[in-house]
C-alpha cells in the first residue's frame, strides 16, 4: 500500500541546536505510528513541521504523494484540512466555551448553526466520555484531565483522515490514561484513521500503537512493530522502554 | 590598543542600537503589510470585529472622558495665567480648542487606549502564542491573522477616531467649565469665540491622527504578542513592548502628521 505520510530527509536547527538531523519516516493509511524519544528530542517540532507550522530546513514531507513543504495559500489550506491535532496541553481557546471548542473547525470560528453545533459537540462529548452539561462551560472551569479529553474531541471532531497526538496521557492518572489511549485506538480501528502519536509513557505506546519509532539524537534510530517492542536489540530503545537510567540514552546526554 | 578600544565601543554600541532599531522597524512594517492584505481580503469575521469594537470604543470612553476633562480644565488654568502676563488672558478659548483639537485630544487618547488595549492584546497573543492556542486555531483549518490579527486592528482604527471626538468635545468642556466657573469668563462669548478659532482642518487632522493612532496601537500589540516567545516571562516582556512601541510610534506619528498638515 502507498505510504500516506513519508518523511524524507528531514531536518531543522533552532540557530546552533540541531533538533531534527534528516528524519525519515513513513506511515501507511489506517496505520497507527507511536514515536518514543526523550524529553527535548525534537518529537513535537516533527509533528508541527509535517503540519506546516514550522518550516524545516530540508527534506520533503509527501502527503498520498503530494509535496508538503513549500505549500501555501489554498493547497496548503486543503492539506492542512486533512490533519487533527491534540496538543500537549489541550490548547483550548479559553475566551470560547467548550461547544464552540469542539466544533471549531467545522464553522472556521464563525458564529452560527449554534444549535445544530451545540448538538454535535454534545455528541462527541459523550465519545471522550464526559456529560453534555460539560458542553457550556469555559475550558478554565475544567480539570486537566478534563480538558485533555475536550482537546481530544476537538481534535476529532471534524472526522480528519489523520490525527496527531501530543503527549496525550501526560498528566493523567492511569485509568483515565487508558480511557484516552481506548479512545485513540478506537479512532484508528473503527474510523480508519492515520495516526501518529508522541509519548513517552510506554503502556500508552503498547496500547496505541501497530508499529513505534524511536527518535534520538534528530534522527530514528529504530522502527518496527510493537511486538517487536521488548526484543529491539537496540540498546537506546531498551534503555527507553524499561526506563532505566544508565545506558547509552544517559551517556548521550551527559557526554 | 585599549584607547581605540574605549573610543570604538560606544560607537559599536550606537551601531548595534541603531541596527536592532532598523530591524524592528522593518519587521513591524512586514508585519503591517501582511495584516492589512489578511484583513481585506475574506474570510471576515463580524462577531469579532463588533468585540473588538466594544472592548476598544466602548470600554475606553471613561479613561479617555476622565483624561479630556481634567487636561482641558488644566490647559485653560494655565493659559490663563502665562496670558496674564501680557494681558492676553481673552486667548483662554482659542488656545484651548486649537490645543485640544489639534494635539492634545488625539494624542493623549491614543496613549490612554495604548496602555489599555496594546497591553492587553500583546497579553492575551502572546498567552495564546505560549499555550500553542495560535498553533491549534491554524490545524483548526482558522488563519489567526483573519480571526484575531484583522479585528483588532480593523476595530481599533475604527474606534479612535469616535474616541478622539469625544476627548476633543470632553476636553474644551473642561476648559469651559474651570474658564466660567473659576476665571469669570462669560459663557456665551467663551463658546462662541471657541467655535470661531475653530476650523474644518482642525478637526480633520486631529480624526485622521486618531485612525493613525489606531492602527499603530493596535499594531504594535498584536506584533509583539503574535511574535513573543519564552514562556511567562515572554508575555511580560510582550506587554511592556508593546505599551512602549504604541507610545513611541504614536508620538513620533504624531510629529510627522503636524509637519506635514500644519506646514
Amino acid at each position: 500500500m502507498a505510504d500516506r505520510i513519508a518523511v524524507s530527509g528531514l531536518t531543522k536547527a533552532f540557530g546552533p541546536k540541531h533538533v531534527l538531523e534528516g528524519v525519515d519516516l513513513r506511515v501507511a493509511p489506517g496505520e497507527s505510528l507511536v514515536i518514543i524519544g526523550g524529553s527535548g528530542s525534537g518529537k513535537s517540532v516533527l509533528l508541527k513541521i509535517i503540519l506546516g507550522l514550522i518550516k524545516p530546513d530540508a527534506g520533503s514531507i509527501l502527503l498520498d504523494g503530494q509535496e508538503l513543504v513549500g505549500l501555501k495559500g489554498r493547497a496548503q489550506e486543503a492539506a492542512r484540512a486533512r490533519f487533527g491535532m491534540l496538543f500537549q496541553g489541550g490548547a483550548l481557546f479559553d475566551s470560547l466555551p467548550v461547544w464552540r471548542n469542539i466544533t471549531f473547525a467545522l464553522t472556521k470560528g464563525k458564529l452560527g448553526e449554534g444549535k445544530a453545533m451545540h448538538a454535535l459537540a454534545v455528541r462527541v462529548l459523550a465519545q471522550v466520555g464526559l456529560e453534555a452539561r460539560v458542553a457550556d462551560l469555559k475550558p478554565a472551569e475544567l480539570s486537566g484531565g478534563m480538558q485533555k479529553r475536550v482537546a481530544l474531541a476537538r481534535a476529532i471532531a471534524a472526522k480528519p483522515e489523520i490525527l496527531f497526538f501530543d503527549e496525550p496521557t501526560t498528566g493523567l492518572d492511569p485509568i483515565r490514561a487508558d480511557t484516552i489511549n481506548a479512545l485513540i485506538r478506537e479512532q484508528v480501528t473503527a474510523l480508519g484513521a492515520t495516526a501518529i502519536t508522541i509519548t513517552h509513557d510506554m503502556a500508552s505506546a503498547r496500547k496505541i500503537a501497530d508499529r513505534v519509532a524511536m527518535l534520538q539524537d534528530g534522527k530514528i534510530i529504530w522502527e518496527g512493530p510493537v511486538s517487536a517492542l521488548d526484543s529491539s536489540g537496540n540498546p537506546y530503545v531498551d534503555q527507553f522502554v524499561h526506563g532505566r537510567a544508565e545506558g547509552p540514552v544517559a551517556t548521550a546526554i551527559t557526554g | 590598543m585599549p584607547a581605540v578600544d574605549t573610543l570604538l565601543k560606544p560607537l559599536i554600541a550606537l551601531g548595534a542600537f541603531a541596527l536592532g532599531m532598523l530591524a524592528v522597524v522593518g519587521r513591524l512594517a512586514i508585519f503591517a503589510v501582511q495584516a492589512i492584505r489578511r484583513a481585506a481580503t475574506p474570510p471576515w469575521y463580524p462577531a469579532r470585529l463588533l468585540e473588538q469594537m466594544a472592548l476598544i470604543g466602548w470600554f475606553s470612553l471613561p479613561v479617555v472622558g476622565l483624561t479630556a476633562l481634567f487636561t482641558g480644565a488644566a490647559l485653560a488654568q494655565q493659559i490663563y495665567v502665562g496670558g496674564q502676563r501680557f494681558s492676553a488672558e481673552s486667548t483662554v478659548p482659542a488656545v484651548t480648542v486649537i490645543a485640544i483639537v489639534r494635539e492634545l485630544g488625539p494624542v493623549l487618547a491614543g496613549l490612554m487606549v495604548a496602555g489599555r488595549v496594546s497591553s492587553a492584546m500583546a497579553a492575551e497573543l502572546a498567552t495564546m502564542r505560549v499555550t500553542e492556542q495560535l498553533d491549534a486555531m491554524v490545524t483548526l483549518r482558522t488563519d489567526p491573522w483573519r480571526y484575531l490579527i484583522a479585528p483588532r486592528i480593523i476595530a481599533s482604527s475604527m474606534m479612535l477616531p469616535f474616541l478622539v471626538l469625544v476627548a476633543n468635545v470632553i476636553g474644551v468642556l473642561g476648559g469651559y467649565a474651570l474658564a466660567t466657573g473659576r476665571l469669570g469668563f462669560n459663557a456665551a462669548a467663551y463658546l462662541s469665540t471657541t467655535r470661531r478659532y475653530l476650523e474644518t482642518e482642525d478637526i480633520v487632522s486631529s480624526l485622521v491622527k486618531a485612525a493613525v493612532f489606531g492602527f499603530v496601537l493596535a499594531l504594535a500589540g498584536c506584533y509583539h504578542g503574535f511574535r513573543s516567545s519564552g514562556g511567562a516571562a515572554g508575555v511580560g516582556r510582550a506587554t511592556t513592548d508593546a505599551v512602549v512601541s504604541a507610545f513611541v510610534l504614536i508620538l513620533l506619528f504624531n510629529l510627522i502628521i503636524t509637519i506635514l498638515v500644519f506646514n
